[in-house]
């Protein structure tokens, strides 16, 4: 699975690289104190995530897709230790990281170089008072305080040749630069610790598609060079297929299929999942119309009972008002949370 | 990376060889504050009369005739003496005129606004530190500390500034010895206006520093794991400092109107060391008995520093951040 | 106009007629049919105090009533600073250089800006992609489309109400005598955006100039929105420039293409032709860097580099530094649009006297896609 995976002193080299079993994230969407009393509202609770359990193994890339509101971003925070979990259990690497959150500065260090985050907007995610040079070396001067700084401003020269620019650019401001050269800039920051696992968050979803195509090469160029871990979050069906090995289909804070990625795309098996594929505009359709789907997300602080997405399921019964599916296993490599494709009524 | 070609994207805005860099002044001649400032003949305008302001107050020891702190300079011959006049008795020129107490108006001017300046700076200084720490503490924390800072400022808000500028003064006055007041009155005075003015400055910061903790910048040191303090002072502080900044220019000019107002309402300096409002007070006396001058040129010395730091301070804002407009 | 066609089947309508490809791809259109929008050699200038940056260069299209024409480009391209041309919303210092804009025969670019402002909304109906910045907060939903309605046509209160519930069902809005007097926070994304178009077609104008309308959206409700306003217009026989980044949408939607780089327009011809056979080596590369579903490829075609800032666009072809066929030629003069397969390119590889030659692309290019 990891070719020239660059071998981490006394790491523990198992198949499974990250296991989330039951992940939540709550979060206290109530109006002020006064205010719920005198309107004599109750307090809101927004299940953002909500009982959310697979595995990442080592090399591959997990996709995580779905529509806004679902969750998707959540699971990337909870994961890097930006939100702390309401409920579950992460573990990384044989090590349990679920109360990373409330662990900072140098307790923590030895588990944080281990892997990274690449965020969305290229405009918000560089510090804009600060060189590139400074910006790619802020984890080095964190990590490695022993590391001169003759040794940081080579090693950043060469993350931005990695990255595909110069390493003259170290001394300009993110200003002068591109969105789709800040992602570059974005990612060699990533890259300076040679970490194993990167969560990408919608990397490309701010680009425009030829950039895009540029920044995707270059993630898959690094994962093959690095033997690199991604969890890669995105809405984007095409991107997804494009860099996926599985992918996990979320919907209202849970997930309701995880599948290899061929598979799902072969043979989805949740309608959610069939509504979204069927939903994907496609340039080689002669003039195909999509598949219109009804309805819309319903908003998140009041999901609908039992199976969140029954009142768009042409497949929903009794059952799915009531009763939460829970993910099955299906003997072609699929999970499914439906009660209609467990009961058989659909496949 | 070998089979990666590299993207003509960088090669296009970094050229292999870097051009030579324009100098620091050419780059801040050439920037877009200076064209603005260029073209804008209101903005010149105030600029020459602050800067002229302030050079008077700086060397104001080597300006003016005379040192009207110094009671033994004042020629108590020369009261009232028109300006444009020299003395008979002892043939001084007034230039703006004198006072009851035979001081050089002029003089009393330049020494004046020197206190006002003085005051007007601190005052803001301390507003702002002030106001940065508990903005910054409230916006990142969050929490109680936030609706606990912010409640007391609302509250405080709910007061005219210089109604609580009065309170503070009194409070503080109260715990000291009567024999210190005149000593102290200027820091007396520095910490009154600030108490009453730090609410601007921790609102904007907060609010400032809960945009910036929210961006991906701030997140992506987190991921990395470091810890508070860093990501408060290196990160988030240097970014929401900038409007902070531009916002105590007009601050400036609110504190030099604070102080002078204090100063006019006999709770500021005293008669002995004259502010630019301390002045306009006692020639306030005069005004009806035909000695317009003693009230006259301190009125217009204030209300021209007041208006140049405003228009200056305004056109800052724009410039610095079009987005306000 | 007094009664709207709410009763149709949805759908019964929705596939264009086949003849309208072939005729609006010829161009300009024959003289049958007079273009609701004739755009030619637009020019936009934004002065600034180092230099005049020139936003739109040489811009001209038609759109034929009924037809969609889409306009696709990345960010900088200039696509919705055509659309804000067309209906003078540029932000100053920028303003129309040159060029000249008709609308249904009528020319409008020169119009005092008093008579400009009867035009939007009337005659061009806008779309945006923040539905929110289309509606008013503070007043609801029914006022607003009343209030739009009888501003454009002769009708009272009550007429102008009915017309309001009728154009409401029309665009999906469920149970619409309750939402009537619903405010626009009350709504979803999608429902916001059917009411946007319900505004904008309260007046029944030519021309829609829809930019980004599905941006925002979750990709089922894209598909919702886009089938609706495709739709609706159609029915109407009404013009529609549809600006958008996403040629998933443009395919689905649009009947002809216009494809702009650097301000220019490089490219425009029917939207399955372009989409297929491309002919700009620019469009070529666009095409091919976009992941599909249908096939999975190790690397993705890219098109190095990035589009020129306004403020360096290179001499020639704007494409020139990029393109894997620049030939001298191409630095120094610059191409018009030229025929090319369907439609009409702006570059030299199409000149029938004497084309530049194609050089064998050394990576996996549209071979590889298709």
């Amino acid at each position: 699975m990891s070719p020239t995976q660059p071998v981490q002193a006394g790491s523990n080299r198992s198949e499974v690289l990250l296991e989330a079993s039951d992940l939540a994230r709550h979060f206290d969407v109530s109006k002020p104190w006064l205010n719920r009393v005198l309107e004599r509202t109750d307090k809101l609770t927004l299940k953002a995530v909500d009982g959310v359990s697979f595995t990442i193994r080592r090399g591959e890339t997990l996709a995580l897709v779905g529509e806004s509101g679902c969750g998707k971003s959540t699971v990337a925070r909870l994961i890097v230790g930006l939100y702390g979990l309401t409920r579950g259990r992460l573990v990384f690497d044989g090590q349990e990281i679920s109360d990373l959150a409330r662990r900072s500065g140098r307790r923590s260090a030895a588990i944080r170089q281990r892997f990274q985050m690449i965020f969305q907007d290229p405009y918000a995610s560089l510090n804009p008072l600060w060189r590139v040079g400074t910006i790619i070396g802020e984890p080095l001067r964190f990590f490695r305080p022993e590391m001169s700084s003759v040794d940081r401003r080579r090693r950043v020269g060469e993350l931005l040749e990695q990255v595909g620019m110069s390493a003259a650019d170290a001394n300009r401001y993110p200003h002068e630069f591109s969105g789709g050269q800040r992602q570059r800039i974005s990612i060699a920051r990533a890259l300076a610790n040679e970490p194993e696992f990167m969560v990408c968050d919608e990397p490309t979803s701010a680009l425009d598609v030829s950039v895009q195509a540029q920044i995707l090469n270059l993630m898959k160029d690094l994962q093959q060079e690095y033997g690199l871990t991604y969890l890669f979050i995105s809405h984007d069906m095409a991107v997804v297929k494009h860099m996926a090995d599985r992918i996990a289909v979320m919907y209202l804070g849970r997930i309701a299929e995880i599948a290899p990625s061929d598979q799902l795309f072969a043979t989805p098996h949740h309608p959610y999942s069939r509504m979204l594929l069927a939903a994907v505009p496609s340039l080689e359709g002669e003039g195909r119309e999509r598949t219109v789907i009804q309805g819309e997300v319903p908003n998140p602080v009041h999901p609908p009972s039992g199976c969140a997405f029954h009142p768009r399921c042409h497949h929903a019964n009794e059952r799915c008002k009531a009763e939460v599916p829970a993910l099955i296993a299906r003997s072609d490599g699929s999970e499914v949370a439906c009660h209609a494709v467990e009961e058989g009524r659909l496949d | 990376m070998s089979q990666q070609p590299k993207p003509s994207e960088s090669a296009a805005v970094a050229a292999p060889i870097a051009p030579k860099r324009p100098s620091r002044l050419r780059t801040f001649l050439d920037s877009d504050i200076v064209y603005s400032w260029q073209r804008q003949p209101v903005v010149i305008l105030a600029t020459l009369v602050t800067l002229t302001m302030f050079a008077g107050a700086l060397f104001a020891p080597w300006i003016a005739p005379q040192n009207p702190f110094d009671p033994r300079q004042l020629e108590l011959i020369d009261a009232f003496t028109p300006p444009l006049t020299t003395s008979d008795f002892t043939g001084n020129f007034y230039l703006l005129g004198s006072d009851s107490q035979g001081r050089d108006v002029f003089s009393a001017i330049l020494y004046g606004s020197r206190i006002s300046l003085l005051v007007g700076f601190a005052a803001v200084l301390f507003a702002l530190a002030l106001g940065t720490a508990l903005g910054l503490m409230a916006g990142f924390r969050g929490g109680w500390r936030d609706a606990l800072i912010m409640r007391i400022a609302d509250v405080q808000l709910t007061f005219p500034s210089i109604l609580m500028a009065l309170l503070i003064f009194g409070v503080i006055r109260g715990f000291l010895p009567r024999s210190m007041h005149a000593e102290v009155a200027i820091i007396v005075l520095i910490i009154a206006i600030g108490l009453s003015d730090w609410v601007q400055y921790a609102r904007a910061v907060r609010g400032a520093t809960m945009v910036e903790k929210g961006k991906e910048y701030v997140q992506a040191a987190r991921v990395i794991g470091l810890p508070d303090h860093r990501i408060l002072f290196q990160h988030i502080l240097p970014n929401v400092l900038r409007p902070v900044l531009v916002i105590g220019t007009i601050g400036l000019a609110l504190a030099i109107i604070a102080e002078a107002t204090l100063s006019f309402l006999g709770v500021g300096m005293p008669a002995t060391q004259p502010s630019l409002g301390t002045l306009i007070r006692v020639g306030q006396d005069y005004m009806f008995s035909g000695e317009w001058w003693i009230l006259l040129f301190p009125g217009v010395a204030l209300l021209l520093l007041a208006l140049s730091v405003n228009l200056l301070g305004d056109w800052l804002r724009d410039v610095l951040n079009p987005k306000l407009r | 106009m007094s009664s709207t066609p709410s009763s149709a089947e949805p759908g019964a309508v929705e596939q264009a007629p086949d003849d309208r490809n072939a005729a609006a791809a010829s161009h300009p259109p024959d003289g049958g049919r007079e273009p609701v929008l004739c755009v030619r050699h637009l020019r936009v200038e934004f002065p600034t105090r180092h230099a005049t940056l020139v936003a739109l260069d040489d811009v001209s299209f038609d759109i034929a009533p009924g037809e969609v024409l889409g306009v696709v480009g990345e960010s900088g391209a200039g696509k919705s600073m055509t659309g804000n041309a067309v209906i003078r919303l540029l932000e100053p210092p920028g303003h129309i250089a040159g060029g000249e804009v008709r609308l249904a025969g009528r020319r409008i670019d020169d119009l005092a800006e008093e008579d400009f402002v009867p035009l939007r909304g009337r005659h061009i109906g806008m779309i945006f992609q923040d539905p929110l910045t289309s509606l008013n907060p503070l007043f609801s939903i029914g006022d607003q489309l009343v209030e739009t309605i009888r501003a454009h046509l002769p009708m009272n209160e009550k007429q102008a109400r009915e017309r309001a519930l009728a154009l409401l069902r029309e665009v999906g809005i469920p149970a619409p005598e309750t939402r009537l007097d619903s405010y626009p926070h009350q709504f979803s994304g999608g429902m916001r955006q059917r009411v946007v178009i319900a505004l904008a077609l309260a007046a029944e104008p030519e021309l829609i100039i829809a930019d980004e309308p599905t941006t925002a959206l979750d990709v089922s409700v894209q598909a919702q929105i886009l089938a609706l306003l495709k739709r609706v217009c159609a029915e109407r026989g009404a013009a529609v420039m549809l600006v958008t980044h996403d040629m998933g949408v443009i395919a689905e939607t649009a009947d002809r293409v216009a494809v702009m780089y650097a301000g220019r327009l490089i490219e425009i011809g029917p939207v399955n032709e372009v989409i297929r056979r491309p002919q700009h080596p620019y469009s070529e590369g666009l095409m091919a860097s976009i992941p599909g579903l249908a096939e999975r490829r190790e690397r993705l075609y890219q098109i190095e580099g990035a589009m020129p800032r306004l403020a360096a666009i290179p001499a020639g072809c704007a494409f020139n530094p990029r393109c894997p066929h620049a030939a001298e030629r191409c630095r120094t003069e610059r191409p018009e649009l030229l025929p090319a397969g369907a439609g009409q390119a702006a570059c030299w590889l199409h000149d029938p006297e004497n084309p530049v030659a194609r050089r064998e692309a050394p990576q996996d290019t549209q071979e590889a896609t298709r």
